[in-house]
């Protein structure tokens, strides 16, 4: 395998592939409900504190890395738009609506939101807003268990978007992970724009991909619209990651469908790029195709979405019964260590 | 034995790597070449795959010792110098000192800075960086002054579950020595009288507090009395310490080597005004490095930062007052 390969091998079998993409699509669906619901929440105004990102037309890219990875074992660092990626790794609806609602049964009990949320205990480390910043700390989550001796053969997974590959915190943990020879999954999400900053904007390479091999790591290009190839380039990044290839990058690209947040109508988008190949929706596009490979039938997809919506509708709901954070019964305290508190 | 500042650093990390499988040292050429000022000297050959080289890469390197303990190691970080800690501040400040608090997740890590100023240092190899992350909730700020501190507290930095700033300077290293090392020192948060007196308080810390007992023995010869607390740490602050001593000499000069806008000097200043405005005999006043970058050729860098002689100036302006 050269270092600059650009295309997994189509190696993967249908069988092999079917349950996958399945798994996969099933969050794509709840992921979308999800944050269709939020939206909507937000738009009306007064429950939801602060934005809503959404990660409608990153879906297949974010659900297929996750698909490979297993909760309590691996690791995963999801990023802005990777709801799907995050159920797709076992993360519950309900740390969701509970960080977006501001509920004190969430993870963050109210003192972090929308989509900084994590259970860092449970290999899921909970992002700040600095890009960037995530993929040195799975790095360090691989290198503590290699140094004690458990790392056995698990991957660490890491998410960040084309804007993002241009912090320097980006290119120090890469090429660190690269040294190390870490067991990485880096996906990069090139949805084309940086909030409203397109790509020629933010790098001058030809593709991202062509970063790997400065970093003398295995990289991949995918179309991000594609859930099987998708999947199947996943597949490849992630088995050669835990045969002990060291880091691997994967680059998919495709058109972010909404803006940055709910806030943004992305004007700034321009129609030939809105009507390009890049710009088609992933979930349509993948329930075309998983019923054309007969994976799924008509049927059995709107049964997906049924489920997804009764699901969001619960938990938004038990959320929204849920106590709300009291600045009298807070602990404002920011140490572990109680003794070393100040008055 | 005689043990130096730098000794004891290197001692306490030894023993903070014998006992605990769970430590581990990242840094700029830490391992076979032992360090840039040797503080790992010989710890990779005793201690292999745990004291590990790192690229210049301080973000990353403050990024993944937040990632391993999180998964249950006590990383240390060494800066090469403190003042390169800035490229990993953005890791320092948002990501460990918000983890415990966001996540409830604890984040022991410690980050050892080699801070302040040695002669012909220069801008960039100077700086104090204290007063900077005391500013951020969430951090410890150690800063010892003694080479009994440099190790007791260094260890203790490494058993707590919060990220530590450790603030040894690199004055000290080579030139305190002890003759041993008690079993124990005081705790962190706890400051210390370092030199008894009654006319008149100097708070200082780290290599001020050898400059400010200087001026104290001086000023001795004039009759005066002059106590010198060391904070030991500057966060937690002991404002009772602070506020007993000030209480007995009504008057409080406070002593930093960073510079002056904001920072420690002003956080005792305000405590002490807020909080024991009745035993002030005159007004607090306090001493900084010059608000400057830090000068190169060491007869500036000498009227730079302060020193025994403009401490003992300091001082004779607030006994008169
Ligand atoms: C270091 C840093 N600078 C600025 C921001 C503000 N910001 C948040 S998202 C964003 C755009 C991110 O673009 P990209 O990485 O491509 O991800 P996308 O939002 O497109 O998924 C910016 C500028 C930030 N979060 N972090």
């Amino acid at each position: 395998m050269s270092t600059s390969s650009h295309v997994a091998p189509p190696t993967t079998s249908a069988e092999t592939l079917k349950p996958l993409c399945q798994q996969a699509f099933k969050h794509m669906v709840r992921a979308r409900v999800l944050e269709d619901k939020l939206a909507s929440l937000y738009r009306a105004g007064g429950r939801i504190v602060g934005g809503v990102y959404v990660g409608r037309g990153q879906e297949a890219l974010s659900a297929a890395l996750t698909v490979h990875l297993t909760k309590g074992k691996d690791l995963y660092a999801g990023l802005i738009r990777d709801q799907a990626g995050k159920m797709a790794f076992g993360e519950s609806i309900l740390d969701a609506t509970r960080t977006y609602l501001g509920s004190v049964l969430g993870p963050m009990r109210g003192r972090d939101g929308n989509i900084h949320r994590g259970r860092p205990r449970e290999g899921m480390p909970a992002m700040i807003s600095h890009l960037g910043t995530m993929v040195s700390v799975i790095g360090g989550m691989l290198l503590s268990r290699r140094l004690q001796g458990t790392i056995g053969d698990c991957v660490g997974a890491t998410c960040i978007g084309d804007g993002g590959t241009s912090t320097g915190a980006f290119h120090e943990a890469v090429n660190l992970a690269a040294i190390e020879k870490l067991p990485m999954v880096i996906s990069v999400a090139n949805n084309l724009y940086a909030y409203s900053t397109p790509n020629n904007r933010s790098f001058a390479c030809d593709s991202l991909v062509d970063r790997a091999k400065g970093y003398g790591i295995e990289g991949y290009a995918v179309d991000g619209t594609d859930l099987p190839a998708c999947v199947e380039t996943f597949r490849h990044a992630v088995a050669r990651a835990r045969a002990g290839h060291g880091p691997q990058m994967v680059v998919g690209t495709f058109l972010r469908l909404s803006g940055h947040g709910e806030h943004d109508d992305a004007s700034y988008i321009p129609e030939e790029v809105k009507n390009s190949p890049q710009g088609r929706d992933c979930l349509p596009l993948s329930e075309q195709k998983l019923i054309e490979r007969g994976w799924f039938t008509k049927e059995e997809v709107q049964e997906l979405y049924d489920n997804a919506k009764d699901e969001a509708d619960k938990a938004i709901a038990k959320s929204s019964s849920e106590p709300l954070p009291d600045p009298y019964k807070e602990s404002w305290n920011a140490l572990a260590s109680p003794l070393l508190v100040e008055e | 034995m005689s043990l130096t500042y730098l000794e004891a650093i290197r001692e306490a990390q030894y023993e903070a790597l014998r006992r605990d499988p769970r430590v581990f040292i990242y840094g700029q050429d830490i391992g076979k070449f032992g360090g840039a000022f040797k503080a790992t000297k010989h710890l990779d050959s005793e201690f292999p795959g745990r004291v590990i080289d790192a690229p210049i890469s301080e973000d990353a390197m403050v990024g993944t010792a937040i990632g391993a303990a999180i998964e249950g190691s006590r990383p240390i970080i060494e800066m090469q110098f403190a003042d390169f800690s800035s490229v990993g501040f953005n890791q320092i400040v948002n990501q460990a000192a918000t983890q415990f608090w966001r996540t409830n997740v604890p984040c022991p890590i410690v980050i050892r800075l080699p801070s302040g100023g040695t002669a012909g240092s220069g801008p960039f190899h100077s700086q104090s960086m204290e007063s900077i992350y005391a500013h951020y909730p969430g951090l410890i700020i150690l800063t010892p002054a003694t080479v009994e501190d440099a190790y007791h507290m260094l260890l203790a930095a490494i058993d707590l579950d919060d990220p530590v700033i450790f603030c040894e300077h690199k004055f000290l290293y080579y030139h305190l020595k002890a003759d041993s090392l008690p079993d124990a020192t005081l705790p962190i948060g706890k400051a210390r009288i370092a030199r008894p007196g009654r006319h008149a308080t100097v708070v200082a810390y780290s290599a001020m507090v050898h400059e400010s007992i200087r001026a104290a023995d001086e000023l001795q010869q004039d009759g005066y009395q002059i106590e010198v607390v060391d904070l030991r740490s500057v966060k937690p602050i002991d404002t009772d310490t602070i506020l007993a001593s000030v209480a007995r000499t009504g008057r409080l000069l406070c002593v930093g080597e960073s510079f002056p806008w904001g920072g420690v000097t002003a956080e005792v200043i305000a405590r002490v005004v807020a909080d024991g405005f009745h035993l002030l005999d005159a007004p607090p006043q306090r001493l900084n490095a010059k608000d400057t970058p830090i000068p190169y050729h060491p007869n500036l860098w000498k009227a730079h930062r302060p020193t025994a002689a403009s401490i003992g100036a300091e001082l004779r302006k607030l006994l008169k007052f």
